[in-house]
């Protein structure tokens, strides 16, 4: 039997103990894992200790990983031993405890997670009884203690952790001043006018302030514990307890001590080696990556990941670096900061500002050559995920610039009554209305299962994990319930968890190093699993057949269930069909087949879609094909991502306002375009006169008619946000909508991401590129759509050409069984 | 003793796919092929909603239902944690490229499930 490696940790933090459990999924029999941990605690969250100094929450309550999950993970946990010393000849772990014992591991890999101590400001008084830092369980439980029997305290440090402290003691009875350098608090986070707020809000509860102060010394009593604190300009306040809350330092002691490389931070590569001893790992706050030393728990566990799966063996993960947000925990106060909230002195950035000083809403957005570049959020912070979002996308914003400041979730967002405050919602309100889901619901379910992340909120409450229009609030419930920075923060995302690609790599590699089937896809750009998921597969294989038409060969196996069987899966497994109707027009001699095909397969329910086409639903999976048969219609592909109709007018034809022919118009549109896969739904729109009742201003591609030509909007959406389609061109003639809408088609065809809208699509590139693509190279316009018409060239319509479209018929008929026969 | 049935050959499911297999009694039994040629059986019905798990993508040893995208093992039938659940699997054995079930399992295991009724109420 071979022997288990051996993995020691220094730090029983929540960094640490993460990389744990990422390690143990990945790899439970791999090492033989033991713990030192400097606290008598076993891993608990160090974000929610102002809560629990607030009298919100209990100690228990904030524990992640009781004692009994080290012993059921066989992990070896020694708390109270400090480790002292470590021999990276012999490779062994030496440490004490409070007794002055001695204790002993040897290492086949190290990791150090010690961590980051509070700065004590250099005064006088500082070793004074009643003088503390406000970093962990003891420090809280001393304050906690204090407010019962002192009056008066001061927390050194208007920042983050200085506030929610100073808070804390508030709520525990105490008259608290803060004392701040700066002329405005949170100056890292916040800008002069927010801190401001921030200040006037909070001393609207009591608290007070000594702002652009000095602290000069610590005066004690008698008893030799603290009684005041002076100033430089000579003044004092009282003070019983006086919190530093200053900064914090990575704790890098033992790694000196060790004779690595340390520079504000353990200095670590990518894969979180230190760059001295590539057996030893840091992660967390000790750790300096790329100079940066983190302080937020997304980026922590980001890191943690990488380095469980470089532990792992895997070896592909990289670390990258993070963007990073802050929020607040103290209750009732929203604000939200991310990058360069400032701006620049130089004139290089503009800001937009929106300051309510009577209902304390303030908001700044600072942009930098057509992108968001910071922000700054006061009192209405649901839109700073999507901020954060901009920023980090570093998507060009000239054209939503007028809409920036109202924000992603007050354009048309449906499904959650319009609410946009978590934090005044009831526990039994709904918040995700696909999947039923209500705060309450949300909140236990963060705390009882430790969750930290909206994919893990997602996963465990399926809030947010359908439409996803209430994200923006499930990430405000599980920042004031977790405390955690929930921002999703790799700077690229994987397009799923087989591997670390985003859908722009995959897309990329799969042009530029002409990759045709789904395997070689896998094996170029290293796929973890043998044959992807639901998600990637699907992807990669539109990314396939859309990069390589008539060369790159479809596989149904990697299709969701409706486009490998060309109708609509039901809740009961029935399926729906809806034949092709050019342009919404249809025929007393189809109406009666339709008829007769509902007779005579006895299809429960015939229904006219929002698309005008007609939908019969539930029909069985074994009746498919004789009901395509019988209807003698085309597929109406309303079950792909693909186009799915032309709602058109009547026109010039009938209507006695129509000025173009606009029935036509969308037959020959659509005539020209189905069959037409795509990285999502596509749905067109022509109206024949301003009036617009074909509702042109919602869809893909929208054309209206008017007396002089046809204006064109793209980017609509009737869905989960109405997205109004934005005005693209005008154009003369006939020939042109179908070649303008064709180019269009045809580039987000190429550069889409799979389930990425037109309105996304458009969002992410910007309008000004896809004018540059189509409207102002002409060459490269009519290149687009010779593209799109060689692609759908001689396509198979798949409810007819079955090998043609590889429609496995074997999927409609079930298999038959024949009598027992005894093996 | 069991009784096995012959079903089909390994090569009638399609790789990376499924078949449904109708029997006498109870909902259809959703045969599963990978791309190791491993074959699996569980009953075609989701533990969550019901949906026609042969109608899914497979993937390894894993299926996802097309109705909410649960995933759930082929192995042993249990939806994927942190969603729980789990649908009757089905002994299967594979000789001579010919895929069997136990006729006895056909006849009687989750024969008392059924699939969500959907349309209007009658």
């Amino acid at each position: 039997m071979s022997q288990k490696l051996k993995l020691v940790m220094v730090g029983n933090g929540m960094a640490g103990v993460r990389t744990l459990e990422e390690l143990l999924k990945l790899t439970p029999d791999l090492y033989e894992i033991t713990v030192f941990g400097s606290e008598p605690h076993p891993n608990y969250n160090r974000i929610l200790l102002s809560p629990v100094l607030a009298g919100e929450q209990t100690l228990d309550e904030i524990i992640l990983n009781p004692f009994d999950w080290y012993i059921d993970n066989d992990i070896t946990l020694h708390t109270g031993w400090t480790v002292t010393a470590v021999d990276r000849i012999q490779r062994v772990v030496h440490a004490q405890n409070a007794a002055g014992e001695t204790r002993s591991a040897p290492y086949d890999r190290l990791i150090l997670a010690t961590g980051s101590n509070p700065f004590m400001l250099p005064i006088p008084g500082r070793e004074l009884a009643g003088v503390l830092a406000y970093r962990d369980i003891a420090d809280t439980q001393a304050m906690i203690d204090a407010a019962t029997k002192y009056q008066h305290a001061v927390v050194i440090g208007g920042g983050l952790l200085g506030l929610e402290a100073a808070n804390g003691l508030m709520k525990r009875g105490m008259q608290v001043t803060v004392v701040h350098v700066s002329d405005w608090l949170m100056e890292r986070q916040l800008d002069p006018v927010a801190g401001g707020l921030l200040q006037r809000s909070l001393a609207e509860r009591g608290m007070q302030f000594r702002m652009a102060a000095h602290t000069q010394a610590l005066l004690g009593d008698a008893n030799g514990r603290v009684a005041a604190v002076q100033f430089k300009d000579g003044t004092s306040v009282p003070a019983e307890l006086v919190v530093m809350a200053v900064g914090i330092r990575p704790n890098t002691a033992l790694a000196e001590k060790m004779h690595l490389h340390c520079e504000r931070g353990i200095v670590v590569s990518d894969t979180l080696q230190t760059v001295t001893d590539p057996r030893i790992y840091a992660v967390g706050e000790c750790a300096s990556h790329r100079g940066i030393a983190y302080g937020l728990v997304a980026p922590l566990f980001e890191q943690g990941k990488v380095l469980a799966n470089h532990l792992a063996e895997f070896g592909i993960g990289r670390y990258t670096g993070s963007l990073t947000s802050t929020k607040l925990k103290v209750t009732g106060i929203d604000l939200f900061s991310a990058g360069d909230f400032m701006g620049a002195d130089d004139g290089s950035t503009e800001e937009i500002v929106l300051s309510d000083p009577h209902d304390g809403v303030y908001k700044k957005l600072v942009i930098r050559n057509d992108q968001l570049v910071g922000a700054c959020l006061y009192g209405d912070t649901v839109d700073g995920s999507w901020y954060f979002k901009l920023l980090r996308d570093g998507r060009n914003v000239a054209d939503i610039r007028e809409k920036l400041m109202f924000g992603e979730s007050n354009i048309g967002d449906v499904g959650h009554q319009g609410q946009s405050k978590a934090a005044a919602m009831a526990d039994s309100d709904e918040v995700c209305g696909c999947n039923g889901v209500t705060k309450g619901a949300i909140c236990k379910t963060i705390k009882e299962k430790g969750l930290f992340t909206l994919d893990e909120v997602r996963k465990h409450t399926k809030a947010s994990a359908s439409c996803g229009s209430c994200t923006g609030l499930v990430e405000q419930i599980l920042m004031f319930t977790a405390g955690g920075d929930y921002s999703a923060t790799p700077k690229l995302k994987p397009m799923c968890g087989c591997s670390s690609n985003s859908h722009q790599t995959v897309r990329e590699a799969i042009r530029d190093k002409k990759l045709f089937r789904i395997g070689d896809v896998f094996r170029a750009l290293e796929w973890r699993t043998p044959n992807g998921c639901a998600s990637c597969r699907p992807a990669v294989n539109y990314y396939l057949i859309s990069t390589w038409p008539k060369e790159a060969q479809d596989d149904p196996q990697s299709r969701f269930i409706n486009e490998r069987s060309h109708a609509n899966i039901q809740k009961d497994g029935t399926y729906s069909v809806i034949p092709r109707m050019w342009g919404g027009e249809t025929t007393a001699a189809e109406l009666r087949r339709i008829a007769d095909v509902v007779d005579k397969y006895n299809i429960p329910t015939v229904k006219v879609t929002g698309g005008q086409r007609i939908d019969l639903l539930g029909v069985k999976k074994e009746d498919l094909v004789d009901v395509w048969k019988d209807i003698g219609m085309p597929s109406g592909h309303a079950y792909a991502k693909a186009l799915r109709t032309v709602k058109t007018c009547v026109g010039s034809e009938w209507c006695r306002m129509g000025t173009q022919d606009s029935t036509q118009m969308g037959k020959d549109l659509e005539k020209a375009m189905w069959r037409m896969y795509a990285p999502h739904k596509v749905k067109f729109a022509v109206s024949g006169c301003p009036r617009n009742c074909a509702e042109a201003g919602i869809k893909d591609v929208g054309v209206i008619g008017v007396d002089s030509g046809w204006e064109m909007y793209i980017g609509g959406n009737g869905g989960i946000k109405t997205e109004v389609a934005e005005f693209f061109v005008k154009v003369k003639t006939a020939e042109e909508v179908l070649e303008y809408t064709g180019a269009f088609m045809q580039l987000y065809r190429e550069e889409g991401w799979y389930l990425e809208r037109t309105v996304h699509y458009l969002h992410r590139v910007g309008m000004d590129y896809i004018k540059q693509k189509v409207l102002e190279d002409e060459v490269n316009r009519k290149a687009l759509w010779a593209r799109l018409q060689h692609a759908l060239e001689g396509e198979p319509d798949p409810w007819f050409e079955f090998s043609k479209a590889r429609v496995d018929t074997r999927q409609f008929e079930p298999v038959a069984v024949e009598a027992a026969s005894p093996a | 003793m069991t009784v096995w049935k012959a079903i089909c050959r390994v090569e009638d499911i399609p790789v990376l796919g499924s078949r449904r297999v109708a029997r006498e009694n109870g909902l259809e039994v959703a045969i599963f092929r990978n791309d190791a040629d491993e074959v699996f059986a569980l009953l075609d019905r989701c533990p969550h909603r019901g949906g026609p798990l042969s109608q899914g993508i497979v993937f390894g040893q894993q299926v996802a239902c097309p109705l909410h995208n649960w995933t759930i093992d082929l192995c042993d039938g249990k939806a994927q944690a942190p969603d729980e659940g789990c649908t009757p699997r089905f002994s299967v054995k594979v000789e001579a490229q010919v895929v069997y079930l136990d006729s006895a399992e056909l006849a009687h295991l989750g024969t008392d499930l059924t699939r969500p009724i959907a349309g209007p109420k009658r």
